[in-house]
């Protein structure tokens, strides 16, 4: 069989879409693809560019699974320009003149950001919004205007659509101020009626945006520098500004296509019949540069059907375009935006039934068939909760009061509605309530995730999610399915209820919270996890009373177990600061009990090999300088890792070191449900990594900024921004509720990362809690952090006090003088290493240990 | 297993410490004729003794596991990859997708104890 040749031009979402598709349902391998892409980058979720600005690097925004391009079927090129086609030869010409023959050509290029002529549109600190370049630009470009003037940069975005709005946003985030100027009479006007408009004003302008409707643009002028300094307008006013962003809409990139002969439609656009070809039966065009039905379409999920719809055709399907669904759901600036349907009621008859309420910037419409019985489609601002319920409705019999979807949750009993199995679920892939259903009843899928993985379902733009989670727990339920989130054999509960169980019930000990909520006699799973309770609600010692018998050996012993059994010995560098006669301590020890030594990733020195008889003495010269135990084995506060700060750094706009060492004293010796790490760093180059971190801090000229839910590890997240410019006691306050809050809801073993990413609502609803207080928990998280604070010691300090709690450490209870006959090592670079089975066996040089005895 | 009705005397039993050393769910390792046994006095006052050598780290590390049970069996878990054995008759009930290391079972030697006037007493020779 011959491998028939595709070419994809574009390398945008929806190539990306289509390759996968392709690749995921043509399993006899009878299509090659080659993909040529103009960016340098694979196809990346452009829906998300602004996230760029809250932290997310190029990486984050990656589509699917970056495995893709080494399928040997698919081929990216990449920073590869396609500069002609020639429809005879079936041939696509390459920018420097290489030339790719193709069996059948799918035309992806998309769009390009249009920006109406405008004199001065050219000069420097214009900016387009359209690729990862264009934003990573505008902030270099913000960024250094800000240095440079010492003020806050003063923006401005031409455009006052979706992307404005979005642009607006982005300019706030890097702390410059911002305008929206647009030529329409509202923000949003394809999106949102009169109304809707004005609500979406006030919101926006609460936030500190200007905007300025009904205004045109009609020159940019530089300053005496030679960079944009003011935009003037129609009516004759000025503005001055620093940076200008246009976002005035998107054309179709169909100049390939026009090159080539292929006709296109009356505004731009390769036009396409309903199964995505052009008159050429080997060319089809998809995305936003096709016309398809009339029209071009700039929006992802129509875009993603083309894509499947081509694959299937290719395959021998017959699936022709169903209409574009045009809904849309965003959050703006933190507003919630929806628009779904009719929005317009342009339908005749259509009834509008609308809630407003200025005071909280809501505005909510339903558009109603004249009988008020049928959905067409609806507006919503401010409060957009009910999107997801209502949009697969849309054209269905709405059951109950109208009236409940609009007013505020809780002021009428909002009806249950059971959608039905063709309501589209997730519009951006196409996903159906029925195909869901058939995932967690047909799939096995019981967690959201495999639902995800199954269906693809809220794999784009996510905001279906809730919806999802609700039709699979339903699907569940029904079939007597419970979601078991049970520790383990033993207990019933999950961590978190676990937790809240223990500390209502006020138990202290294993035997008591066993007997009271779980049954048998525990576990490698729970009592672990047990022990991490009661040290996070009590912070008593972690080998007291019967507590010794639940801690993984690390904890039992307060050392880090290695692979042959040994341990290895971390003492406290508080923020990487150390003193010259603790260096040396460390050096004599190491040289005197013969472990060998390596600095860690958290800037503090690691001693390997000691043997759980000699922890006690080695402990006992550390604590007697007055280091102490740096938990490196616990499920806790690891590190604080900081760059050097203002008090050496050139660059240095705060004392870092003094802020990380504050932070590890602080949060020192906190059990929780996984290790924690924290980093500091002066300056916003960013030299202590603490974005990879659970906790970052990260100087700016006003404080502080504190980033949240960072690690590096097997699937490494970059931390997202909590709080901005706040103060050092601020900075204090907003990480003990946030650490408190995660200790008591996260599930075992659970990082920072995923538990929020899990959270109902994400960081938003945790910002919500711990910083806006809305749970009134505040007090109660603080108050607990400060018992944790007032009550820490020194674990090796206690138990070198402790002469009972010393007996547990000998290696043999018939034997305490005589080391574990079995370890043998040999040397390498001048320090030892544990031998291999290989060296063992062939008598190669070995260290025993008996030839290490302790000279103290 | 324990027995605590002395027993027939015998050349491999050997006395390895008073049974008030041993603290409850918290084993300890003891060097047997060269051979290292970990030793775990459980809540309900039995004794266990059971190799200390891990067959799948290859480290004499058994003696620091978590005890619990599962399903009711009495159980150790290794510290070092979390395997879970039986404490009545050595069988590894939870691999974690592991092999033991080359040549080793993956189930441990179990020695019979005796309890014998507050001395734990164990028996090479019986293993199981």
């Amino acid at each position: 069989m011959t491998t028939e040749r595709i070419v994809v031009v574009g390398g945008g979402m929806v190539a990306h879409r289509f390759t996968e598709a392709l690749r995921a349902r043509d399993t006899d391998g009878r299509f090659a693809v080659e993909v040529i892409a103009e960016e340098p980058r694979a196809p990346y979720d452009r829906v998300a560019l602004t996230s760029y600005f809250t932290g997310k690097s190029p990486e984050d925004l990656q589509l699917g699974d970056p495995a893709l391009w080494h399928d040997p079927l698919v081929a990216l090129h990449r920073d590869s320009r396609a500069t002609a086609v020639d429809r005879e030869r079936r041939v696509v010409t390459v920018e420097g003149g290489r030339e790719v023959a193709y069996d059948h050509l799918v035309l992806a290029t998309g769009s390009y950001a249009w920006m109406p002529p405008t004199p001065g549109a050219d000069l420097p600190g214009v900016f387009l919004y359209r690729t990862i370049d264009d934003v990573a630009a505008l902030r270099g470009w913000v960024e250094e205007r800000r240095a440079a003037l010492g003020r806050p940069v003063r923006g401005a975005v031409i455009g006052g659509g979706l992307l404005g709005l979005e642009a607006a946003g982005a300019l706030q985030g890097l702390g410059a101020t911002s305008t929206v100027i647009q030529f329409a009479d509202r923000l949003m006007n394809l999106q949102v009626d009169e109304g809707g408009g004005e609500a979406l004003k006030r919101l926006i302008e609460q936030l500190g945006v200007t905007v300025r409707c009904s205004t045109a643009t009609s020159e940019l002028r530089p300053g005496k520098d030679g960079r944009v300094g003011s935009i003037v307008f129609a009516d004759g006013g000025e503005q001055l500004v620093d940076v200008v962003v246009f976002a005035t809409g998107v054309r179709p990139r169909d100049e390939l296509g026009a090159a080539a002969g292929l006709e296109l439609g009356p505004r731009g656009g390769i036009v396409v019949d309903d199964t995505c070809l052009t008159a050429d039966p080997a060319v089809s065009a998809i995305g936003e540069v096709a016309c398809i039905q009339g029209s071009c379409i700039g929006l992802i999920a129509p875009g993603n059907t083309m894509a499947e719809i081509t694959v299937d055709r290719l395959l021998g399907g017959a699936s022709t375009f169903p209409g574009a669904d045009t809904a849309t759901k965003l959050k703006l600036l933190g507003v919630d935006v929806a628009s779904f349907g009719d929005a317009f009621a342009t339908t005749p008859g259509a009834l509008e039934m609308v809630y407003a309420d200025p005071v909280n910037g809501v505005y909510k419409k339903l558009v109603l068939t004249d009988d008020a019985q049928t959905l067409l489609g609806g507006v919503l601002v401010g409060d957009a909760s009910a999107y997801a319920s209502l949009r697969p409705m849309v054209g269905a019999h709405l059951p109950g009061d109208p009236a409940g979807w609009l007013l505020p949750e809780g002021a009428v009993e909002r009806p249950s509605v059971d959608l039905p199995d063709e309501a589209a679920v997730c519009s951006c892939n196409n996903v159906t309530a029925g195909t869901i259903r058939d995932a967690v009843n047909h799939e096995g899928c019981t967690d959201l995730g495999s639902v995800k993985a199954c269906t693809k379902a809220g794999t784009s733009c996510g905001s279906c999610l809730p919806l999802v989670k609700k039709i699979m727990a339903t699907e569940l339920e029904k079939s007597g399915i419970e979601v078991s989130n049970a520790l383990c054999e033993h207990f019933a509960m999950s961590r978190a209820q676990l937790f809240n169980a223990v500390k209502v019930a006020e138990v202290t000990t294993f035997s008591d919270v066993i007997a009271r909520f779980g049954n048998g006699r525990g576990c490698d799973i729970c009592k672990p996890t047990v022990g991490s309770i009661l040290a996070s609600l009590y912070n008593q010692h972690v080998l007291g009373d019967d507590r010794a018998a639940l801690q993984d050996t690390n904890d039992r012993v307060m050392a880090n177990m290695q692979k042959d059994g040994t341990y290895s010995v971390v003492p406290r560098v508080p923020g990487g600061e150390i003193l010259p006669e603790h260096l040396i301590l460390i050096g004599q020890i190491a040289q005197d009990f013969g472990l060998y030594t390596k600095i860690t990733g958290g800037q503090r020195i690691d001693l390997f090999g000691a043997r759980l008889e000699q922890l006690p003495s080695i402990w006992k010269r550390l604590v007697d300088a007055g280091m102490e135990s740096g938990h490196a084995y616990g499920k806790s506060l690891r590190t604080v890792k900081s760059c050097v700060g203002s008090t050496w750094c050139r660059y240095g706009v705060q004392d870092s070191v003094g802020m990380a060492i504050a932070l590890e004293l602080r949060y020192r010796g906190l059990r929780s449900p996984h290790k924690i790490k924290l980093g500091v760093s002066g300056c916003a180059r960013e030299c202590a990594e603490a974005r990879g971190k659970d906790v970052g801090v990260i100087a700016t000229d006003k404080g502080w900024n504190v980033y949240v839910g960072g690690n590096g590890g097997f699937t490494p997240v970059h931390a997202q921004l909590l709080v901005e410019d706040v103060s050092d006691e601020d900075v204090f306050r907003v990480i003990d509720r946030y650490l408190m809050y995660y200790i008591r809801t996260a599930d075992r073993l659970q990082r920072t990362a995923p538990w929020q990413q899990e959270h109902e609502g994400g960081l938003d609803a945790i910002r919500k809690i711990v910083v806006d207080d809305s749970l009134g928990l505040g007090e109660e998280l603080d108050a607990h952090m400060a018992r944790h604070i007032d009550s820490y010691e020194d674990e090796w300090k206690a138990v070198l006090n402790d002469p009972e709690r010393l007996r547990q450490f000998t290696s043999f209870v018939n034997a305490p003088d005589q080391a574990d006959p079995s370890l043998a090592y040999v040397e390498q670079r001048g320090q030892r290493r544990p031998a291999t089975p290989a060296e063992r066996e062939s008598g190669a040089v070995l260290i025993a240990p008996s030839t290490l005895e302790v000279r103290s | 297993m324990t027995i605590t009705a002395p027993a027939v005397p015998s050349p491999s039993r050997v006395v390895v410490c008073d049974y008030d050393a041993l603290c409850p769910e918290l084993g300890v390792a003891a060097l047997v004729d060269g051979v290292q046994v970990a030793l775990f006095r459980l809540a309900d006052g039995s004794v266990h003794a059971v190799q200390n050598l891990d067959p799948f780290s290859g480290a004499h590390v058994i003696s620091r596991g978590i005890t619990g049970d599962r399903a009711g069996v009495p159980t150790v878990a290794s510290p070092i990859y979390k395997q879970v054995f039986s404490l009545v008759d050595g069988t590894c009930l939870v691999t974690m997708d592991k092999q033991p290391t080359s040549g080793m079972s993956a189930d441990l030697e179990v020695y019979p104890v005796t309890l014998d006037n507050g001395q734990v007493i164990i028996d090479l020779a019986g293993r199981a």
